[in-house]
């Protein structure tokens, strides 16, 4: 999906100034406001203790700041459930996650590659199978996945959450096959003439220059893996497995009337990382979305 | 020809790892999936062949239609606040004024908070005793003496839907960037041609920036509606059984249960056949509809 064959051909640009400057700022200002105001909340009741969390009316700077929230949501005994340990629940995440990215990073380069710079017959039809799939919604193969890994006994194990991200996806061998489109083919025909093989030319020429195109693909992947819910909800059954996101709402359907500091304190410790991220990689980020959107 | 040979082959080796996991984790699944839905499965009995006794009994089944119903009610609430706060905050962060890109940053972090903390903590911010905001409307508002105010939120049928369609609109800035990514790429001659004629904001908006962006729209129209026919995570985080009164119990939850707590593999397999169709027809009818009004340049 493209914009206008003219956008390419003028200087871009935004609307004129606006005429009254002072009323945009008022607008963005309380717009900013909505949208900070429930993380401002967050970090505030996450640094209360009980008294405080409760009190009308509401203290809205913590004083005095309570942080052993943060140490006790990363080594919570709790009645119901006994240990909820987030630090292991931090591990088995980026345990996954590395896993996931790893594994999503390799294959899908090695399948744009044979879409993007290959010619081989019925390439392009696969192409158009694989686009297809993206319209299928995960309920539909939601069952007949899980019965898969039943019978292989991989329920309860991180695999049904890993393994498939080494054979490929859709979205993703769709994404890098564009970005390696664009690469030169001359430089492709430069390596053949230097007798380089495939593999030599994959490793050497388009992978270095793809990297950009490669971040993105990973960053999406690991705040995919860090957002996921419905995995591990269906195929995580033991405690000491269970991720960040899980674990928090496990906690917080089991606990969450009860200590609101503490609750708040174990979301941000979901939350923290990944808008972390974000600000180290923010062109990249915003780049990518706008990519995927406009060419998706 | 013994050249071609070999790139072929080498190319079917680049691509090995997509053969395997589109056939096994997509063409099995998607065959396995037709065939339970006409079946009764419940993984500890082999599947029995019924027919199309599932569709058939879901026609029947109330709770089916609850939640199909629920998440066609929040659909149509949810989908078009969402495109157009999207589009208005994209809208906003176009103009031309100083600390945009602060303003840039900050419209966009509550789209990057986790779904399952972004329940925990909206479902904290709303509750209808201690929640900070009820307790923000009561000072602002202290000479309201009424039963049903401020609302109990999500503690209220009529009102946790409502809670939910902000929730996602908070979070909407992913849509909001593609927009954004759109708005920078219309033509500023036509804005100066615009203004020329005397156009006023309104007459641009509609005249030139709608047209313009029309392709976008439908992008995320479309994305939107496959996303908001799934919701899952946000209502089952907050309760898992969609209460008060099933009010926020969605499809997609129902077909969780049937699978994972009924186990009633079958039944489920049918309800995510059905969500499919639903999926398509509405993607099919924005991409007809958009014939007429999408513009996709010269």
């Amino acid at each position: 999906m493209t914009t206008s064959v003219n956008a390419k051909r003028r200087p871009k640009g935004r609307l004129t100034g606006p005429r009254n400057p002072f009323l945009v700022h008022l607008v963005l200002i309380a717009v900013s406001v909505v949208m900070v105001f429930p993380l401002f909340w967050l970090v505030s009741t996450a640094l209360k203790g009980n008294a405080q969390a409760m009190k009308v009316p509401p203290v809205w700077i913590p004083h005095p700041m309570l942080f052993s929230n943060f140490p006790r949501a990363f080594t919570y005994e709790s009645k119901q459930l006994g240990y909820i340990p987030f630090l292991v629940y931090g591990r088995n995440t980026l345990i996954i996650a590395t896993l996931v990215v790893s594994g999503t990073v390799v294959s899908n380069s090695l399948v744009a590659y044979a879409f993007a710079r290959l010619n081989w017959p019925g390439r392009n039809v696969l192409f158009a199978a694989t686009l297809a799939t993206m319209m299928i919604p995960f309920p539909v193969l939601m069952v007949p996945t899980f019965i898969l890994f039943q019978r292989l006994h991989w329920i309860g194990t991180f695999r049904p959450l890993w393994v498939p991200a080494w054979f490929g996806s859709a979205f993703n061998i769709f994404l890098l096959r564009q970005f390696f489109m664009t690469i030169p083919q001359e430089l492709s025909e430069a390596a053949r003439i230097d007798g380089c093989n495939e593999w030599t030319i994959f490793r050497e020429v388009i992978i270095p220059l793809a990297k950009p195109a490669l971040a993105v693909v990973a960053l999406f992947t690991f705040m995919g893996v860090w957002n996921d819910f419905l995995g591990p909800l269906i195929y995580l059954t033991n405690q000491n497995t269970f991720t960040l996101s899980l674990g928090l709402q496990n906690y917080s359907s089991q606990n969450g009337g009860t200590e609101f500091g503490l609750l708040m304190a174990a979301s941000t410790i979901v939350i923290a990382p990944i808008i972390v991220l974000f600000f180290f990689t923010q062109k990249l980020f915003i780049q990518g979305i706008a990519v995927t959107g406009l060419k998706g | 020809m013994r050249n071609r040979r070999r790139t072929t082959l080498t190319a079917l080796a680049f691509a090995s790892p997509w053969f395997l996991g589109f056939c096994i984790f997509m063409v099995y699944p998607l065959v396995a999936s037709i065939y339970f839905s006409f079946c009764d499965y419940s993984v500890l009995r082999p599947a029995i062949w019924i027919g199309a006794g599932n569709y058939i009994h879901l026609i029947h089944d109330n709770i089916f239609w609850t939640a199909l119903i629920n998440t066609a009610v929040y659909t149509a609430i949810a989908l078009p606040v969402g495109l157009i706060v999207a589009l208005g905050l994209a809208m906003l962060l176009n103009m031309k004024v100083k600390g945009m890109a602060f303003y840039r940053t900050l419209f966009f972090i509550p789209s990057l908070v986790p779904l399952v903390a972004l329940a925990v903590l909206m479902q904290f911010i709303f509750n209808g005793q201690y929640g900070i905001l009820n307790v923000i409307l009561r000072d602002l508002f202290p000479f309201v003496h009424s039963q049903s105010f401020p609302p109990n939120w999500l503690g209220d049928p009529a009102f946790s839907k409502l809670v939910l369609v902000f929730i996602s609109a908070w979070g909407a800035g992913n849509a909001m960037v593609i927009y954004l990514a759109g708005l920078q790429d219309v033509p500023v001659q036509l804005y100066e041609a615009a203004d020329l004629d005397g156009a006023g904001f309104w007459a641009k908006t509609r005249n030139v920036t709608l047209p313009m962006i029309s392709p976008v729209i439908l992008f995320n129209l479309v994305m939107g509606i496959i996303g908001t026919l799934q919701v899952f995570t946000v209502p089952y985080v907050i309760s898992p059984t969609g209460s008060p009164e099933r009010s926020i119990y969605f499809y997609a939850m129902y077909l969780y249960d049937n699978a994972f707590i009924y186990h009633q593999m079958g039944y489920a397999c049918a309800m995510g056949w059905i969500l499919f169709v639903i999926i398509m027809i509405l993607t099919l009818l924005s991409f007809r509809l958009s014939e007429r009004h999408v513009h996709y340049g010269s």
